[in-house]
């Protein structure tokens, strides 16, 4: 019986350390699928490897083997003992392998619950292993399905819609009084992981150009460099400040750096054009009196805590939502499963022959009152007799196949070819 | 056949109006596909009542309260449908469809008074005048409904507090350019509304300005919309001010509208218009 195995490590059982010893070197992913195709245990095979996790997915006959296979294959790649590998594992079976894979590609395991990358990670790792062709009828199956509960929880819940980090709640909220944050100027002053990760986004929405500055001029070209930006003097800011759109301030300064009367001097200069400042170092770097201007809109770091507080409480609902939505689809895939084996498609096989010859049987009899009884036995003889020779040969050869490593696919075709899945497939196209 | 047309034009607009309500509550993007094209189907119904009645009457149908309103809510809903073309603010339809609505409820509630066709109506430039003031209107009501909007949002985002219209109001500088851009348009059609409608007077009446109420407080109406364009474009207003002036420039518009023509005017009130003491 085919068995559907993921062993992997994510950011709750694995630190960055071990994580990105697998995922640092770019080729990876195909050394590792090329490994789990020299395997004899392991029939299909994907390999996911992201910043977050690193995960095997792969359909055996054999587990035990196939599972120690697969994790000192990972470990040798990784360069790491397997004994501190197998510690921080996670191995999922079967029906938990296909709720495990759901879930990653609707971002329900993610760090950041609801973070769309990930959707387009496991759909390169399915790509290369199509291209490799290391897939066959499960996972290719299982993907799919995958992809779907992927976009039916992006749709069917808001899971997705809020910020849940402060670099990217402040992002959200630029948008909100922007809208288009092309051709926008950004003003960094100080460094730090926090801004600079806000930086980091906000060049990903496209903005115009970013400065930077800092007390010493020597940091603001270092950080500068990084992010291909232009430095500015720490005493330049007042001038800056009249053609920035967005300003990060996270200087570890005791005093304010932009003060009140500074910002209120340069509004008529800027012609009222919406000024947001996203304050967050501790003690804060604005005065917080600067919000009171007038399309001037001053967050500090607990104002984003807040708002990501909202969004949190609000993705937890939608989480609970989205976690019946995968539930729903893997007791479908589940039932597909069960008809991947020999036995269930032979007798559905059979099912289906019989209910044919009972309802032609009976139409051809109906209104045909003046048989009489033994010619109606002779008759349904008959159509039995018949009906069963035709399916003989095919049953004999799925039989026949049943120990084969080629079973799924012929199981997979006999299915469509007599059109078996109709009745129970059609909802879940 | 006329009242027909106009009952069909208002269910099918007080339909859009629950969708879009729909709409904003659930947000759900099929249920705003079909109140737009079910408030454009309106439209299309609104503006054949107004062939009708103008090939019925010989004039504008514009000669009482009851067109009026009518005429007001046809002119927004027609700024909207131009202004999606341009923005694609799906929000607005929820916060204009009902202003519409409301302005078509009262002009049905409204009797039908019948006047007297004089023949001093049968001018072009009664139609050109009458036009032209309305269109502005209708495009003014969205500066100011993006006025209210920018408002609401303005002050979710000033003091932190995020309620439900935050996600589903559109961002700020997508609001004000609403506003600015529907100023810019709507400003032309007020001021040429006001020019013809002195020359029909000279034609008319034999007098450019009359000192009539409604004369008056049009041109102050005029005079609250050059002040917020010229302090928009000349002096860099934006945001929040801009917006409050918008708001207090439409409700001096509404007065003009309603207050001045029942209890202030001479001959332009709608109560004169049939009777002796009118035009």
């Amino acid at each position: 019986m085919t068995r559907i195995v993921n062993i992997g490590m994510n950011h709750e059982t694995a630190p960055v350390e071990l994580r990105e010893c697998l995922a640092k070197e770019p080729g990876t992913p195909d050394v590792a699928l090329a490994g789990m195709r020299e395997l004899a245990c392991i029939k299909e095979g994907l390999f996911l490897s992201t910043c977050n996790r690193v995960e095997a997915l792969f359909t055996t006959e054999d587990p035990r083997e196939a599972k120690t296979a697969v994790i000192s294959l990972m470990s040798r790649l990784g360069g790491i003992s397997g004994e501190a590998f197998s510690s921080h594992i996670f191995v999922n079976e079967d029906i938990d392998a296909v709720r495990h894979i759901f879930r990653v590609a609707s971002s329900l395991d993610s760090m950041v619950v609801g973070e769309p990358q990930i959707l387009g990670q496991i759909k390169e790792a399915y790509a290369r292993a199509t291209r490799e062709k290391t897939s066959g009828v499960i996972l290719n199956r299982l993907m799919h399905r995958a992809f779907h509960v992927a976009k039916r929880v992006r749709s069917e819940t808001g899971i997705s819609d809020a910020a849940v980090s402060v670099s990217y709640a402040a992002v959200e909220l630029a948008k909100k009084i922007f809208y288009d944050l092309s051709g926008k100027t950004v003003l960094l002053i100080g460094a730090g992981e926090m801004a600079e990760l806000a930086a980091r986004h906000l060049l990903n929405q496209g903005i115009g150009s970013l400065r930077v500055a800092n007390r010493s001029f020597r940091r603001a070209v270092e950080v500068a460099q990084h992010f291909d930006a232009s430095p500015v003097y720490f005493d330049e800011i007042g001038a800056q400040l009249l053609e920035a759109d967005i300003v990060i301030s996270s200087t570890g300064s005791p005093e304010f750096v932009i003060s009140y009367p500074l910002v209120k001097g340069s509004l008529r200069k800027r012609r009222n054009r919406p000024l947001f400042i996203i304050d967050i170092a501790v003690p804060r770097d604005v005065e917080p009196r600067v919000n009171d201007l007038g399309n001037v809109y001053v967050y500090d770091i607990d104002d984003l805590k807040g708002v990501i507080q909202i969004n949190m409480t609000q993705r937890q609902q939608e989480a609970l939502k989205a976690g019946r939505i995968v539930e729903e689809e893997v007791i479908k895939f589940e039932k597909w499963l069960r008809t991947l084996e020999v036995v269930p498609t032979i007798k559905s096989l059979k099912e289906k022959v019989e209910a044919i010859r009972k309802t032609e049987l009976k139409k051809s009899l109906a209104g045909q009152g003046d048989f009489t009884f033994s010619q109606t036995r002779v008759i349904e003889k008959l159509t039995a007799s018949i009906a069963e020779k035709i399916i003989n040969d095919p049953i004999l050869f799925l039989k026949e196949k049943a120990d084969r490593p080629s079973k799924n696919t012929y199981l997979d075709i006999a299915r469509k070819l007599f059109n078996l899945d109709s009745t129970n497939e059609q909802e879940g196209r | 056949m006329a009242s027909l047309l106009f009952r069909a034009a208002l269910f099918l607009t007080l339909v859009a109006t629950g969708g879009f309500i729909v709409y904003i509550v659930a947000q759900n993007k099929t249920v705003y596909k079909w109140s737009y094209r079910i408030l454009a189907a309106g439209f299309v119904f609104h503006t054949l009542f107004f062939i009708q009645r103008y090939y019925a009457l010989g004039v504008a149908p514009v000669l009482t309260l009851k067109a009026a309103f009518s005429f007001f809510a046809w002119a927004i809903i027609g700024a909207y449908l131009v202004l999606h073309l341009k923005f694609r603010l799906m929000v607005l339809g929820s916060f204009v469809s009902p202003l519409a609505a409301f302005l078509m409820i009262i002009s049905s509630t409204l009797p039908t008074v019948e006047t007297s066709i004089k023949p001093i109506f049968r001018s072009a430039w009664l139609a050109v005048h009458v036009g032209t003031i309305f269109v502005g209107n209708g495009i003014f009501a969205m500066t100011f409904v993006a006025a209210i909007m920018y408002l609401i949002q303005e002050y979710q985002i000033k003091k932190k507090k995020f309620g439900t219209f935050y996600a589903r109001l559109p961002s700020l500088e997508t609001l004000d350019s609403v506003n600015r851009y529907s100023l810019m348009y709507g400003f032309p059609f007020l001021t040429v509304g006001m020019i013809t409608g002195a020359i029909y007077a000279q034609c008319a009446l034999g007098s450019y300005w009359r000192w009539d109420p409604k004369e008056v407080w049009s041109l102050v109406t005029w005079l609250f919309y050059a002040a917020l364009l010229h302090e928009r474009l000349a002096v860099g207003w934006r945001g929040r001010r801009a917006a409050i002036l918008a708001i207090a420039a439409f409700l001096v518009l509404i007065f003009t509208f309603v207050g001045a023509s029942l209890w202030l005017s001479d001959y332009h009130s709608f109560k004169h218009l049939g009777t002796q003491t009118g035009l």
